[in-house]
């Protein structure tokens, strides 16, 4: 008889997680690990695999799992995925590899991301085997931005044999892994681990490096990288263009969590970051993003934490669990209700006019248009305002490369494999697709990996 | 890690440091700035590029001791010390003017920032008058360096221990009615470039003002240092920080620059304490 339900992941209590920045969810034991483990069914052509963009070997891991060989899957995992401890926390996999679970017909998919994430912790608390890279090729690749993206595609070619080196802007390699993400749903000492696994590789990560300001695309072609790969990111915050957005306690999403994770400032002033935060907090948006802004705001010790939201729950971008543990946690949701101006005293927010919607018929995208209420106009006390509606692609490299094309979205013209207008340049993750996911970024890394090494092959 | 390879003291707490950054050095042209990280605790902070070298792979930055990490700078950091980050260059170039008379005001720490501006409109070929203001003799510094630039040199200090008695903006009415000015750059604290850019808009004459909002990463993700220009909302660091002065909403700038105030303050106490404490 097989369970019908995933043996469930301990967590902190929504009572004391909101005061302390640990992580949520507190992982598998070993038991636990293979009584999950055995709940798969170990499909022949298993759809777990193509649903997961780097196409981790699923029925594998999980059966040396169940066995209790933990070393070999952690082996197996790594042979496609780098960053294996990361995406077992944060990739959606109801929509990716448990969405299409053969065990989802009937019951509970098969906890693929949680036995994922035991096994890399396990490898993690272990220590891993090493894994030799093979000798030099003698050719160099230039990797610009150190997100997903950018880490599995040098990953890759470095396993390949190829020389590479990583450029970054920030002081601190990541992506929105480092800067986006919070410590309490992706501890930063595992995203440090993980890109430590690409140093042992002999991966060279250059921090500190603009490209377009310290550097650009064009030098490193000239400086004897044989290709470059762009993944720079949507790292463009969007505002809501409304009156009052300048206001001092207006923050976009991004200055606001990376001030608190990058910069640290939830351990302000043992480290020099501040920030400022308000008792009544709103937070804009319906997505990952306002979950996270939300859920570190309520730790940072705001007494009230909404989000509002233009739409209503069902059209909430936001994973379910991300939106199940804010609620827990306090956070409180109000559904179709759209700030229009903001009003301050003294250059210092202090409330927000919203108005309230109603749905439309379907836009564009399949979702049903928000309108507003006319007379509907309320005010709303709040002194800190976080927007959280998106991120668009980051225009500092497509802006210093000659030769790439830019869609009307401003992200970079690149083809499945990562082939864009210029020779030699290749780009994927969220410069290409917009805000998207940390795995399709990873994927998209590894396409293009694939593609650069015929490339360079090809001379 | 970068070396600081000199450091000379400016004023009372103004010191010129010659950090080793040579990836910046290349690439520097005027009018922009670096980030710079002391520690891995630190905060990270905008300063100009004063000067840079790109053979010796060195820039110059010219720091004043306002807040916790530039105080820091100044009683901490020494010869041979290492700055953890240093990135950049950063900001967009100035858009230099090709001739005819150019007015260059620069206000206490603001001479730095002015003086690669001023070198290169000399370059170009420009007539550059310079007027530098100070509160007191003793934080005026680079006198000679900008005279080098500069066709004619005005000096002014509120007390009138050198130069003319007054406020930077006498001198540039002055100057502004007597000739024929293309342009006038205003660099040093926002209310002295507000009243800059008012005397310029009186007269006509274009100015072009370097601001300096709170920045966090400086390369256009996080928002922090948005400003109005001609009512439309700027990211400074990525699109500026050089804007015309004229149309600048000089009351958010300002506003937003003591949004913090209480936090640095507290960071600023804390570090006292620690100083002492260590002393004892
Ligand atoms: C708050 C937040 C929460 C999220 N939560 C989830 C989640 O739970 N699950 C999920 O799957 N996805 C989530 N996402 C989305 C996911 O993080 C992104 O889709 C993914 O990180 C994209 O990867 P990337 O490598 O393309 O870009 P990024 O992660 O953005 O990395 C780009 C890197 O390039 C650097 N860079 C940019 N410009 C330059 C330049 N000119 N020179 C050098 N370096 C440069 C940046 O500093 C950055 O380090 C979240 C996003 C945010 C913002
Ligand atoms: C583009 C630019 C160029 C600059 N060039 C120079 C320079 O060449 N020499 C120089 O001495 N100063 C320069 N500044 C100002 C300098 O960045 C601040 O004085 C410094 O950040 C203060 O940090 P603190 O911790 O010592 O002081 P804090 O106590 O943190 O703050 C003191 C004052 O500095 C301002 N400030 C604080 N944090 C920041 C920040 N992250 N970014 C910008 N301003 C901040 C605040 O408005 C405050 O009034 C520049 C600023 C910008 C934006
Ligand atoms: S990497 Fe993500 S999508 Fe792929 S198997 Fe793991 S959890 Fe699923
Ligand atoms: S689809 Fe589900 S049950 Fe089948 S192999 Fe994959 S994880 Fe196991
Ligand atoms: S400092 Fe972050 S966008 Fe300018």
């Amino acid at each position: 008889m097989i369970r019908e339900t995933q043996v469930a992941m301990r967590e902190q209590s929504a009572a004391s997680r909101v005061r302390n920045f640990d992580e949520v969810p507190l992982g598998y034991t070993d038991e636990e690990a293979r009584e999950e483990a055995a709940r798969c069914l170990q499909c022949k052509k298993a759809p777990c695999v193509q649903g997961c963009p780097v196409e981790v070997d699923i029925p594998a891991f999980i059966g040396q799992t169940e066995r209790g060989d933990f070393a070999a899957a952690a082996a197996t995992i790594k042979r496609t995925n780098n960053l294996p401890a990361i995406c077992g926390r944060v990739c959606p996999q109801e929509t990716q590899c448990q969405g299409v679970c053969t065990l989802a017909k009937k019951f509970e998919p098969c906890g693929i991301g949680r036995l994922e994430r035991f096994v890399a912790d396990w490898e993690r608390e272990h220590g891993a085997q090493a894994v030799e890279p093979p000798p030099s090729t003698g050719l160099r690749v230039a990797v610009v931005g150190a997100g997903p993206a950018g880490l599995t595609c040098a990953a890759d070619l470095r396993m390949m044999g190829h020389e590479v080196t990583v450029f970054e802007a920030l002081h601190e390699p990541g992506g929105v892994l480092m800067y986006g993400i919070p410590e309490f749903r992706l501890p930063k000492d595992v995203v440090n681990y993980e890109v430590d696994g690409l140093r042992r590789l002999g991966v060279d990560i250059a921090l500190n490096m603009v490209v377009g300001k310290t550097i650009t695309v064009d030098t490193l072609l000239s400086e004897g990288y044989g290709a470059v790969f762009v993944g720079s990111g949507a790292g463009l915050p969007r505002f809501l263009g409304i009156e009052g957005e300048t206001l001092i306690g207006v923050y976009s999403a991004n200055e606001f969590l990376t001030r608190v994770n990058l910069m640290r400032a939830w351990q302000f002033p043992e480290y020099d970051t501040p920030v400022k935060l308000g008792r009544h907090v709103a937070v804009v948006g319906g997505g990952n993003v306002a979950m996270d802004a939300a859920r570190t705001a309520l730790r940072l010790g705001a007494e009230h934490v909404s989000i509002l939201y233009r739409r209503t729950r069902q059209e909430m971008p936001a994973r379910v669990e991300e939106v199940h543990h804010a609620e827990e946690e306090g956070v409180d949701m109000q559904f179709l209700v759209n700030p229009v101006q903001l009003h301050g005293n003294d250059g210092v927010l202090a409330e927000a006019e919203c108005l309230r919607m109603e749905l439309g018929p379907p836009d564009d995208s399949g979702r049903r248009r928000p309108v507003p209420i006319e007379g509907s106009e309320f005010l709303l006390d709040v002194d800190t305002l976080i927007v959280a509606v998106g991120n668009q692609a980051h225009p500092l490299v497509p802006r210093t490369t000659s030769g790439l094309n830019v869609t009307r979205w401003g992200t970079l013209e690149a083809d499945d494999d990562g082939v864009t207008t210029r020779k030699g340049v290749f780009a994927g993750g969220d410069i290409v697709t917009g805000a998207a996911t940390v795995i399709s970024a990873m994927g998209a890394g590894k396409k293009a990996a694939a593609a650069i090494h015929r490339h360079l092959a090809g001379g | 890690m970068h070396q600081i390879l000199a450091k000379q003291a400016l004023g009372p707490e103004i010191d010129e440091f010659q950090v080793e950054a040579p990836r910046v050095a290349q690439a520097a042209v005027p009018g922009q700035f670096v980030v710079v990280r002391l520690h891995d605790r630190g905060e990270r902070v905008p300063l100009t590029l004063a000067d840079w070298d790109a053979a010796a792979g060195t820039v110059t930055l010219v720091v004043q001791a306002v807040g916790k990490t530039t105080r820091e700078m100044h009683e901490r950091y020494d010869v041979g010390d290492g700055v953890l980050d240093v990135v950049g260059p950063l900001g967009e170039p100035s858009v230099l003017v090709h001739e005819g008379t150019v007015l260059c005001v620069a206000g206490g720490v603001g001479i730095a920032p002015m003086y690669p501006i001023a070198r290169a409109l000399k370059q170009e070929g420009v007539r550059v008058i310079g007027i530098l203001g100070a509160r007191s003799e003793d934080l005026l510094f680079w006198v000679d360096r900008m005279r080098e630039v500069c066709d004619e040199l005005v000096l002014t200090t509120d007390d009138g221990s050198v130069g003319r008695k007054a406020l930077v903006t006498e001198p540039l009415a002055e100057l502004l009615g007597a000739r024929e000015v293309a342009h006038v750059w205003a660099v040093g604290p926002a209310v002295m470039m507000k009243f800059c850019s008012a005397t310029c808009s009186k007269a006509g004459v274009p100015v072009t003002v370097s601001l300096n909002p709170i920045m966090v990463d400086g390369t256009g993700m996080c928002g922090a240092c948005r400003a109005e220009v001609g009512d439309r909302v700027r990211f400074a660091c990525v699109d500026g920080p050089e804007f015309p002065g004229d149309q600048v909403n000089w009351e958010l700038l300002i506003a937003r620059l003591a949004a913090y105030k209480e936090e640095e303050r507290c960071a600023l106490d804390r570090y006292r304490r620690m100083v002492r404490e260590a002393a004892s």
